[in-house]
């Protein structure tokens, strides 16, 4: 086994093993932390295939969050008023059930991507990046002007949603449920990362023109790495409202789509388990940097600082040392 | 006489004043190496642009295998069976040499959007990739990082990536640049070979290589295709010795 392998499995085990510990010491704080960092690891997870394996420099990620995130409160906000969604020419109602809440919330995300990365795939650079960021911004300001749902205040959920056979309002639980969808969504990107369409949008990023010498578009390909990227930010942001039981137009931030760029960068760029190891990085930082002095980001700054520096590969890297050629 | 398979008619590209192509013309046929040659500057990498897909010409078409491709984009063209090596070689550089063979047959295969299955275990595109670099001779490097390859073993992959996508013509844009002497002359034999399996468009500098290899030989000046024909022909153009060869080339 490589020492990625092991490392991989080493930080899939603490983030078990802390909130479990947290259960017996009966410490919900900490698992709730801990829920936080398997929820924040799963929308860099979805980054991570747009920048890691496609090189998208993608500064708008939180476009997905916050979509995934209103998909659960707007449901949930239905489900607590009893108000039908629509009557006619249907009749949709809320749900209160995370499965049709998270199929929703990816195939909002999903589909807003195509749109998103349909328009910004034709750009690159500089301009990708500020387009990306552009629409989030867009999507942030019309949330705070559209009153039906909360506007600038959010929609809060008195309930956490339901899922059969758990109590999802039990800390444990809940974060049994994210770890779960954080494990299936690190196999499906392993998957990924070494099938045809992995290695088709790894050779975009490194070379589009042979890509296309080849009879491949590199734009098809980018657009549906965008998509299924942008899908698991979604998962993860309905994953985050369900946490707080709230959302607001704040999902929508670009200071959000930052964190989910800066945990990725911590934890390694285009490393499988960067993502996770990045956001426990993140978590922890904020809480014990954070509660030693108030501007702990000027730390976090100095940290991202280094890592950009002298250590290309993240925490995972530096660990781990370079990627092994996967074959 | 057949059809040609790659025919050039006509094709004008201006950049403002410049006139990269102006009126060009040619076809490659069945089983030719047909060498297009000419001062830096003459338009060479311009005329390779708009007839591999990168450039659409101002007017004039190109036609592969019967069909007017002149609107299609480069992938597009390569699906159909056009090879394109390029000047500068042009891989995955992180990739290993089999990945890059891979690509290529996943490319010519299609089905590139599959999720699950491993790529580097799919039976078919490996024995594809593996012929190409036995082609060439490479085997031995198949797990070797592009980065880390020499410069002329770039070029050779460079070829062999071509090679497995079967085609039906090779574009080939100076595949002897920067090889040195020997390398040269390998890649000439190898060429001698390769025109049996599909005809070669070759741009190429070195002479040797050029009127050893080339059954015709197009002399591209300014723009325009100055002659067209054997090399013995182009050695008693007195045109393009005046043009382009230089008088102490033709002894």
């Amino acid at each position: 086994m490589s020492r990625e392998a092991v490392l991989n499995g080493v930080i899939a085990l603490g983030l078990l093993a802390v909130p479990l510990w947290a259960w017996a010491a009966d410490e919900p704080f900490v698992i709730t932390l801990a829920t936080r960092v398997a929820i924040l690891a799963l929308a860099g997870v979805g980054l991570n295939i747009a920048l890691g394996l496609g090189g998208l420099v993608s500064f708008g990620h939180a476009a997905f969050f916050g979509i995934g995130g209103y998909a659960m409160g707007i449901l949930a906000s239905h489900a607590q008023s009893y108000e039908p969604l629509m009557e006619w020419p249907v009749l949709i109602e809320g749900t209160r059930s995370m499965p049709v809440i998270w199929l929703v919330a990816v195939v909002a995300s999903a589909l807003a991507a195509l749109v998103i990365g349909a328009l910004s795939l034709r750009t690159s650079g500089v301009y990708f990046i500020m387009i990306t960021l552009a629409f989030a911004q867009m999507l942030y300001y019309f949330t705070i002007s559209w009153p039906a749902y909360g506007g600038e205040d959010g929609l809060s959920i008195y309930l956490r949603n339901s899922f059969p056979g758990l109590n999802t309002l039990d800390p444990i639980q809940f974060f049994a449920i994210c770890y779960a969808i954080l494990l299936a969504a690190l196999f499906f990107t392993a998957r990924l990362a070494k099938s045809p369409f992995g290695l088709a949008l790894a050779a975009a990023r490194q070379n589009a023109a042979r890509v296309e010498a080849v009879g491949i578009r590199p734009y098809r390909v980018r657009l549906v790495a965008f998509v299924i990227s942008a899908a698991l930010t979604g998962l993860a942001g309905a994953l985050f409202a369900d946490l707080n039981r709230f959302v607001s137009p704040a999902m929508f931030g670009w200071n959000i789509s930052g964190e989910i760029m800066v945990l990725v960068i911590l934890g390694g760029v285009a490393r499988l388990f960067g993502p996770v190891a990045g956001a426990a990085l993140f978590i922890l930082l904020e809480n014990v940097l954070g509660g030693i002095s108030e501007y702990w980001q000027v730390f976090l700054g100095l940290l991202l600082l280094g890592v950009v520096l002298f250590a290309r590969g993240g925490l995972v890297g530096l660990i781990a040392g370079r990627e092994a050629t996967h074959d | 006489m057949t059809e040609p398979v790659l025919e050039i008619r006509d094709i004008r590209k201006a950049f403002g004043a410049l006139k990269a192509s102006d009126g060009i013309s040619l076809d490659l046929r069945e089983g030719e190496i047909h060498a297009l040659i000419g001062p830096n500057g003459a338009g060479k990498s311009t005329l390779i642009q708009q007839i591999a897909g990168g450039l659409r010409p101002d007017s004039g078409t190109v036609h592969f295998l019967g069909e007017d491709v002149t609107a299609l984009p480069a992938a597009a063209r390569a699906r159909m069976g056009l090879a394109r090596t390029f000047q500068i070689s042009s891989l995955a550089m992180e990739h290993t040499v089999l990945q890059n063979l891979v690509l290529g047959a996943l490319g010519a295969r299609g089905g590139v959007f599959r999720f699950f299955r491993p790529v580097m275990k799919d039976g078919a595109l490996l024995e594809a990739a593996r012929e190409a670099m036995a082609a060439v001779g490479l085997e031995e490097l198949a797990r070797t990082r592009v980065a880390d390859l020499s410069h002329g073993q770039r070029r050779q992959l460079e070829v062999a990536v071509a090679l497995v996508l079967k085609p039906r013509a090779f574009l080939m844009d100076e595949p002897m640049a920067g090889l040195g002497l020997e390398g040269s002359r390998q890649m000439t034999r190898f060429l001698d070979g390769l025109r049996a399996e599909a005809p070669i468009l070759l741009v190429e500098h070195d002479m040797d290589a050029v009127f050893a290899l080339a059954d015709r030989i197009s002399v591209l000046v300014y723009g325009r295709v100055i002659a067209t024909g054997t090399p013995r022909e182009i050695r008693a153009d007195s045109e393009v010795r005046r043009a382009y060869l230089g008088e102490e080339d033709m002894a």
